[in-house]
């Protein structure tokens, strides 16, 4: 085992020692804040009810960060080959991430309905700004001795794309990616709380209804393991293909 | 023949060279040697059409051209591979740009074994030395198939073994492959040793201060007491220079 991970494991037993030795001696009822053995307990025994609902969760972020990819890539591409198209394009990113997702998500669900579709473009919506940034930033990093290179040996943008600026700009890419999908829950379940009859978000709302704050926790549990795997393969993904940066 | 006549770039009110001339004959290894900042390297860009000139006519072959870019092959101090491609295919990218054709790739790996490459053709630049890099950015040069050969500092980031034996290897490019070459460099030895023609340069503006032809035959040793004789005497020149300026 890895020095970090050690770190990390030893961390976190601290945190949950503390939380369950805290809420014993103070005696604080469950319905306020379970102890982290009974959330463990619940978000096992109540494994064949939350999975379902963390399949549409991650199926939303998953087609949320599809989207993402597919506004994003063209997005910061056009932005890099056209330099005025980005000063024009900019203030209106900025402004995209500037207005609450909380604001958006009541008005995406009337648009689009109770179904996945609202959530999915929420959670696109969140991830396809770290994404366009750090891939512009890739791409405006590219090394001036190698684009004169490339226009010396007579190559157009799409070539120098495929071959110069993409494989530069991918560290950057993985970068905005994770912070992305770090991130992505948040508009996959807020999309949830609005207004949906499937997925973790909407456990959420209706254990909380119910003041069944260790459901409440055993649902926060799976998202988090749900996030740290997106995670995980993410950078699996990163180092397979910028194996070249070992 | 490349002919450059009357050649001008200024930067502002900075004038870099102005009326900046010279003739390299096809075949032939012309090295320009000059103090940093002479202008050497703006005059590459200039020549390869990077920056714009002021003034002048560049010929090329008895055709008049705006630049050369398409019709010289440039190789610079950097080795400037690709992290993430393989040596071969850093090699093949002048070609990969053109349309690769299976002859690429055949001559490719017939460079790499002339240069000393063999065996690593699969490995990426970060798994090999600094002179393998400079070697396989030589072949990458070698296969833009031009005839007229530019090269920046090729060697000098690198240590004096590695220089010692790529020189040969620019010899090789002239020699063996028919190529006409210049070359700038910092090193007044190097120059001695590989060039038909030396062109000792001054600064602000650049002009050519010196031209020297080296009378023994190619290849040339270091310990020759003729060329340690001129290598002093142009580095003496040189100096003398620099230190006019200082005061």
């Amino acid at each position: 085992m890895k020095r970090y991970n050690i770190i990390a494991a030893v961390m976190v037993v601290c945190i949950l020692v503390f939380w369950e030795t805290a809420c014993r001696i103070f005696n604080i009822p469950d319905f306020i804040l379970p102890v982290p053995s009974r959330i463990i307990q619940v978000a096992i025994r109540s494994a064949p009810i939350l999975l379902p609902h963390a399949a549409v969760t991650a199926l939303e972020i998953v087609l949320g960060i599809i989207l993402a990819l597919l506004i994003a890539v063209p997005l910061a591409t056009f932005m890099f080959m056209h330099r005025s198209l980005e000063r024009a394009l900019s203030p209106f990113l900025v402004a995209s991430q500037a207005i609450p997702v909380f604001a958006l998500a009541p008005l995406l669900v009337i648009w689009l309905g109770y179904g996945i579709a609202s959530k999915v473009l929420m959670a696109a919506i969140i991830i396809f700004f770290p994404i366009t940034v750090s891939l512009l930033e890739g791409y405006k990093n590219c090394g001036h001795d190698y684009i004169t290179l490339f226009v010396l040996m007579g190559s157009d943008f799409r070539k120098t794309w495929r071959l110069l600026y993409w494989p530069w700009a991918l560290p950057f890419f993985f970068a905005g990616l994770k912070v992305g999908v770090a991130v992505a829950t948040i508009g996959a379940v807020i999309g949830e709380w609005v207004g949906a009859q499937r997925g973790l978000g909407y456990i959420m709302i209706q254990a909380n209804a119910r003041l069944a704050v260790d459901m409440v926790f055993a649902a926060i549990l799976w998202l988090s393991a749900m996030g740290l795997g997106m995670w995980a393969g993410i950078g699996y993904l990163e180092r397979r293909v910028i194996d070249w940066q070992k | 023949m490349l002919c450059v006549t009357n050649l001008k770039k200024y930067f502002n009110s900075l004038v870099v060279f102005d009326g900046f001339s010279l003739t390299v004959p096809r075949g032939s290894f012309t090295a320009l040697v000059g103090p940093s900042g002479c202008g050497k390297s703006t005059f590459f860009d200039v020549l390869t059409g990077i920056v714009p000139k002021d003034g002048g006519d560049i010929t090329w072959r008895g055709d008049a051209v705006p630049h050369l870019r398409g019709k010289a092959a440039y190789m610079q101090q950097k080795d400037l591979l690709l992290p993430w491609l393989s040596l071969i295919e850093n090699a093949l990218l002048p070609a990969t740009i053109a349309g690769m054709t299976p002859y690429a790739r055949a001559k490719a790996r017939a460079l790499f074994t002339r240069l000393g490459l063999s065996g690593f053709e699969e490995y990426i630049p970060g798994r090999v030395s600094g002179g393998m890099r400079q070697r396989c950015a030589l072949v990458r040069t070698l296969m833009f198939e031009h005839e007229l050969v530019l090269l920046d500092e090729p060697l000098s980031a690198l240590d004096a073994i590695t220089r010692r034996s790529l020189q040969s290897l620019l010899l090789l490019l002239q020699i063996e492959f028919g190529k006409t070459i210049v070359m700038i460099t910092h090193d007044v030895e190097e120059a001695l040793l590989l060039a038909d023609e030396v062109l000792v340069l001054s600064r602000f503006p650049m002009s050519v201060r010196e031209r020297y032809v080296p009378g023994t035959p190619k290849p040339r040793r270091g310990d020759d007491p003729e060329l340690l004789r001129t290598k002093e005497q142009l580095f003496y020149g040189m100096e003398q220079e620099v230190v006019r300026e200082a005061i």
